[in-house]
């Protein structure tokens, strides 16, 4: 095998590329037509190679190969953890998400230290098993989604096996979260797999001065391990050669993460190793990467809320620069927020559709009297609204106005919101023959249109129609329903 | 599928399964080409296939050599590529100094990329993205971590404007005439070029004239503040389709051409239209005077359209689509748009003092990374951090290696 093996990227990959190593008996096993239908759906990743049952037989065994290694991702796929606790990273098909999508988000993983006590001693000192719980704890409801944290790393900081290996068996006796545990020390790595033996945590790091000892480790404890060659990508890759050479398997690359000035070095190395992986096929660039935003808390004399955002900054800016795992630091909600919806929105799938289609929704069990409320049909809109209306529960009408797939505010601004389309919407969703009020709440965003689209509704021949202003935000509906529903008769 | 294409595929398939029958054929025969052993890196150790070979059987099938653990580093030399791009984006310059016809102290260009956002492997950026402040004709409802920082000021847009210079470092500011809505106050066309006359006069820095949105009347507002700003290279924000359909775009481009005015094409996430958009304005405008803008999204409320429409953008320029080779703005003070930003959400994710700019700055760096070249902004720690970020991305080799060597153990 030459070093830069090219591999058909998935943008040329066409079904005849799949077909041609299928049985091509067209048995129906899998559920498809036909062979060509199945071949189409395993280069679109609709379905796995396994599904064909026939393909899995003996006679076929050459081209079962064949066709997983012409499936094969550009960027390894890792499992860190075992059964259903394990999280995958890499796997990545392309390199921009518009090229087809992003696999596996990255997981972002917390740290914990062998030398914090397991509960803590004195006010305000931070004990092992509260941190635990925290990053176990943390929690968001975003657009109908719990967001969570995925991982725990375990910082050796006292540099000795058996403290180590102490606070490794802590954490797992407290979490079933996949582990990474950190020492460049093998004497200390040893220990903590020991204690963490079956968990497949992933072992952090082969260095220049340890990788045969770290080798050695992860091919006697079965895990996969991060290799860390700070700014030198040229060394990186022969430690990768010769780690792939010595008979490691699974590999997570780390150049390092350098915040502040050296945070440019930080995205053009991670630039540099996710392209050569992915537009010219390099066989030893193509594992998932690590970063480490948790370095920002080397500068120890800034406050904590600085480092704290400077970390967030190191994320993001890693979140969309090819990061496949990272270890942080801060748990701040106010800081973790915002990583942990990066991560969602660069993760969505970006073939879904912008919008969803207009017209008359319904939650719970409405009747003639329940409120009729109006939105958007951008699909964050009416997600946001949707999930806020299902966790008050109720029954409400929502007419989902078609805005091109437009934002309330944005809309309004842009006039594609405008009280002539809200008479339309109301009009043609034919909800005056189901409710017994002439009541529309709009957004809060929408205020401006209130006068005007009374007016309106009444030319669509709805007299008597009343515009009632609701929240700016749809988490406060709940609220803004308590005082005005049901509306005052003279109202 | 058209007749010839069939045909095609269909022979393409033949082709593919006389091959598949070769390959079954020549199946055991594997000829290793380009492997080049260097023995002194190898240690050999005894293997199981040691013994077979010894008693001189020859296998079918030529094997490669058995796997020796290395045990020094088996170096792999690699040397990053760069990827030549056939197109460039434009150069666009905005406001004029006295000697270019208007009367601003400095100017800013923007655009000219060669190479994808800072890939700064293959090429240095041309120009740095710039920062542009928003400041409004008159009282606007505002997010309480932006609200305590502009109270003082956010009745005179000329004080307004001067603070952002002269306080935050605004590359550029961008004044939004809200009052002339006709939904809000309806202010007069030469109203808003007073204002606009005042903020010329109270700065130094280039401006973004940012109108109401509706059609009409911010084709009668941008044509007398063309004319009364004229030389001064004032970015018309924005042209849209709308204007189109209005039947006022022709007559904006012309304006803004006749008094030398750059505009900012605004369509919403539609590279299509996008183009449509420049199509049309290329009729009146000169090239080199269109900035876009494809949309702003908040970070989770579609941070990930705007993100990818950009990527979409600046790669397809660099391939050379010549209509889409313009530099673009981001309007991340939409970040505050987002619930996360400006609400309350429990002591849990508080002060939302921090978590409000924090907000817009990850909305406005997602899209540096993208290729954005002028942004608009509203909170000063975000503005600060993001002046920080561009002048951090410009430049390469301050990675400090022995810093980091040991975080794995650093008390923190």
């Amino acid at each position: 095998m030459t070093e830069r093996e090219i591999k058909k990227s998935v943008r040329t990959l066409s079904p005849i590329d799949a077909y041609m190593l299928l049985p091509r008996t067209n048995c129906k096993k899998c559920g498809e037509p036909n062979c060509m239908a199945f071949a189409a759906k395993l280069v679109n990743r609709e379905v796995l190679v396994d599904a064909c049952s026939p393909l899995l037989e003996k006679e076929y065994e050459d081209k079962y190969n064949k066709l997983k290694e012409l499936l094969a991702p550009p960027i390894k796929e890792v499992t860190i953890g075992t059964g259903e606790n394990a999280v995958k990273i890499g796997g990545k098909l392309v390199m921009y998400r518009h090229e087809f999508t992003y696999h596996n988000p990255v997981a972002l993983a917390f740290d914990v230290t062998d030398e914090m006590p397991s509960r803590s001693k004195f006010e305000g000192e931070e004990a092992l098993l509260d941190r635990i719980k925290k990053i176990e704890g943390f929690s968001y409801e975003y657009i109908g989604r719990n967001l969570k944290l995925d991982m725990i790393a375990i910082r050796s900081t006292s540099n000795d096996p058996t403290t180590f290996k102490s606070a490794v068996g802590t954490v797992v006796e407290a979490t079933q979260m996949p582990l990474i545990l950190c020492s460049l020390d093998p004497n200390v790595m040893e220990a903590g797999l020991v204690a963490a033996s079956g968990r497949r945590p992933l072992i952090y790091a082969a260095t220049k001065d340890n990788w045969k000892e770290m080798a050695d480790l992860a091919l006697m404890y079965d895990c996969p391990l991060a290799v860390f060659a700070p700014n030198d990508i040229v060394f990186l890759r022969s430690l990768a050669r010769t780690l792939i050479e010595y008979g490691v398997k699974d590999l997570v690359l780390d150049p390092g993460t350098f915040s502040d000035d050296g945070l440019s070095d930080t995205v053009n190395n991670f630039t540099i190793i996710r392209r050569s992986a992915c537009r010219e096929g390099d066989a030893l660039f193509g594992f998932p990467l690590i970063g480490t935003p948790i370095t920002s808390w080397l500068n120890g004399e800034e406050s904590k809320n600085i480092l704290a955002w400077k970390e967030t900054i190191a994320a993001a800016t890693l979140i969309s620069r090819y990061a496949d795992v990272l270890i942080m630091h801060s748990l701040y909600g106010w800081s973790q927020l915002p990583t942990a919806i990066l991560k969602f929105n660069i993760y969505t799938d970006p073939r879904k559709p912008v919008s969803v289609d207009p017209g008359l929704y319904s939650f719970g069990k409405p009747d003639d009297m329940s409120p009729l409320m109006l939105t958007t049909n951008y699909a964050l809109t009416y997600f946001t609204v949707e999930s806020d209306l299902k966790k008050f529960g109720g029954n409400y009408y929502l007419i989902v106005a078609d805005t091109e797939g437009i934002s309330v505010e944005s809309a309004v601004a842009g006039r594609y919101l405008t009280a002539e389309k809200i008479a339309e919407a109301v009009k043609n969703s034919g909800i005056a023959e189901k409710i017994k009020h002439k009541h529309l709440i709009v957004p809060g965003m929408a205020a401006r249109l209130s006068g005007e689209t009374e007016d309106e509704l009444k030319s669509a021949g709805l007299s008597g129609w009343h515009v009632m202003v609701g929240p700016r935000d749809s988490s406060g509906i709940a609220k803004f329903l308590e005082e005005k529903w049901p509306p005052k008769e003279e109202e | 599928m058209g007749e010839e294409e069939k045909r095609d595929k269909e022979a393409a398939t033949k082709l593919a399964e006389l091959l598949g029958l070769l390959d079954l054929k020549g199946k055991g025969e594997i000829t290793l080409e380009d492997v080049e052993l260097q023995v002194s890196e190898l240690i050999l150790q005894s293997s199981s296939l040691a013994p077979t070979m010894l008693k001189g059987i020859k296998p079918k099938v030529a094997l490669a050599p058995p796997k020796v653990k290395p045990s020094t580093i088996l170096e792999a030399p690699f040397k990053p590529s760069a990827q030549e791009y056939p197109g460039q984006v434009r150069e666009l310059t905005l406001g004029a100094t006295k000697g270019e016809g208007g009367s601003r102290g400095k100017t800013v260009t923007v655009g000219g990329a060669t190479s994808p956002a800072f890939y700064l492997f293959e090429k240095a950026p041309t120009h740095p993205p710039v920062i542009a402040v928003d400041v409004f004709d008159m009282e606007v409802r505002l997010p309480k971590a932006i609200k305590e920082h502009v109270e003082e000021v956010w009745n005179d847009t000329a004080a307004w404007a001067k603070m952002v210079v002269d306080k935050w470092g605004a590359d550029v500011v961008s004044v939004h005439l809200l009052s002339t809505d006709p939904l809000i106050k309806d202010a007069k066309a030469r109203e808003a070029a007073k204002t606009i006359e005042n903020v010329l006069q109270a700065v130094d820095v280039p401006l973004i004239i940012g109108g109401c949105g509706d059609p009409k009347k911010d084709a009668a507002v941008f044509t007398k503040v063309a004319e009364v700003a004229e030389g001064e290279r004032v970015l018309l924000s924005s042209v849209t389709l709308d204007m189109g359909d209005a039947g006022v775009l022709d007559d904006v481009a012309k304006t803004a051409a006749k008094y030398g005015q750059p505009v900012l094409a605004f369509t919403a996430l539609d590279l299509n239209r996008a183009k449509e958009l420049n199509r049309k304005l290329y009729d009146h405008v000169p090239q080199e005077n269109v900035l876009m803008d494809l949309t702003t999204a908040a970070l989770g409320y579609g941070l990930e359209y705007s993100f990818t429409i950009h990527e979409r953008a600046r790669l397809a320029a660099l391939m050379g689509d010549s209509e889409l080779q313009h530099p673009v703005l981001a309007g991340t003070t939409n970040a505050w748009a987002a619930r996360e930003a400006f609400l309350k959400l429990g002591p849990e994710w508080e002060p939302r003092e921090i978590r409000g700019p924090l907000w817009e700055t990850i909305t406005a760096l997602t899209l540096l990374l993208a290729g954005v070249d002028v942004f608009m902004m509203m909170h000063p720690d975000a503005i600060r951090t993001m002046k920080k970020l561009v002048d951090v991305f410009m430049r390469r080799g301050e990675a400090k290696p022995e810093k980091i060597a040991s975080w794995v153990n650093a008390r923190i």
